[in-house]
């Protein structure tokens, strides 16, 4: 999404990219980034709190308006109710080693069989 | 300050996967993009004279298959604004499905919010299409074909900015 962002600025059309992966989108380097601080899959806000998302697309505008370099990320106020998301998405640890390397193996058999049966 | 931390407090996506996947047997760690120099398009005119568009990762339909079950397509595609679609398929995107949900369509693309900035003046007008592009391993596809689409689109449509949400 970034890589777009990037393409449309580069020919004259003003971008804001708002996500929830900070560092991926600041890597890639766009120009205007609104970025809350929730777990991916509602960088707009959270679902049905419409006065958040007025806030947040309010965020977008006004960074649209004002923003006079590239690379210009404002954070959102916005908090999760909790923190625990933080840690348990994609997590790795004793309790869950094994079962990954198998659920890699089983991938992996898979894919084999789909290039074969092609 | 409200607290002194050892560790920075927004998660590292990079990182994070980047072990997830390692733990997996995934020896080659995905390179993600990475520039020096940042391309910046001022806006040319005031907002409420501008015409704003809306790109998003989510797809318009269930696709065929899901990622890693079997052959799975996923197209560029561009959909229209008005009446703003109830919902759209993001269930084969990585998100976090434990958290949260995507059965509000405005907490992951703004179209109904967007659409009531145009009402009330704050911009120009929404365009009449938002436009999808799908998540592509491969940064060459994504700069080679779907960039210039989405391009394209938002020339045709007349668009000043746009928004571009990831889920």
């Amino acid at each position: 999404m970034s890589l777009v962002a990037r393409h449309l600025e580069a020919n004259g059309i003003a971008t804001v990219v708002m996500g929830c992966a900070r560092d991926i989108v600041e890597e890639c380097g766009v120009a205007r980034f609104v970025f809350t601080d929730f777990p991916l899959g509602n960088p707009c806000g959270k679902p049905w709190d419409v006065p958040m998302q007025q806030a947040i697309v309010e965020s977008t505008l006004t960074l649209l308006e004002r923003a006079w370099m590239p690379r210009t990320t404002v954070q959102t106020p916005f908090r999760w109710e909790n923190d625990t998301w933080r840690d348990a998405f994609m997590r790795v640890d004793e309790s869950n080693r094994e079962a990954l390397a198998q659920a890699g193996e089983e991938r992996r058999r898979r894919q084999a069989e789909i290039k074969t049966n092609r | 300050m409200d607290q002194l931390r050892p560790y920075r407090s927004f998660t590292s996506y990079i990182d994070r996967s980047r072990e997830y996947y390692s733990a997996q047997g995934y020896t080659k760690p995905y390179a993600w993009a990475h520039h020096d120099d940042v391309p910046f398009a001022p806006l040319q005119k005031s907002l409420d004279r501008c015409r704003v568009g809306l790109v998003t990762t989510a797809s318009g339909t269930p696709v065929e298959g899901a990622i890693g079950v079997g052959p799975f397509k996923r197209e560029l595609y561009a959909a229209p604004t008005d009446p703003p679609p109830k919902s759209l398929f993001t269930n084969d995107l990585f998100w976090d499905k434990q958290a949260t949900h995507t059965d509000d369509i405005d907490s992951f693309m703004p179209v109904n919010r967007l659409a009531e900035c145009a009402a009330t003046g704050r911009i120009g007008s929404v365009s009449p299409r938002f436009y999808g592009v799908p998540t592509d391993y491969s940064q060459g596809r994504t700069t080679q074909r779907s960039a210039p689409q989405i391009l394209e689109w938002c020339r045709q449509d007349g668009l000043d900015a746009v928004l571009l949400t990831a889920l």
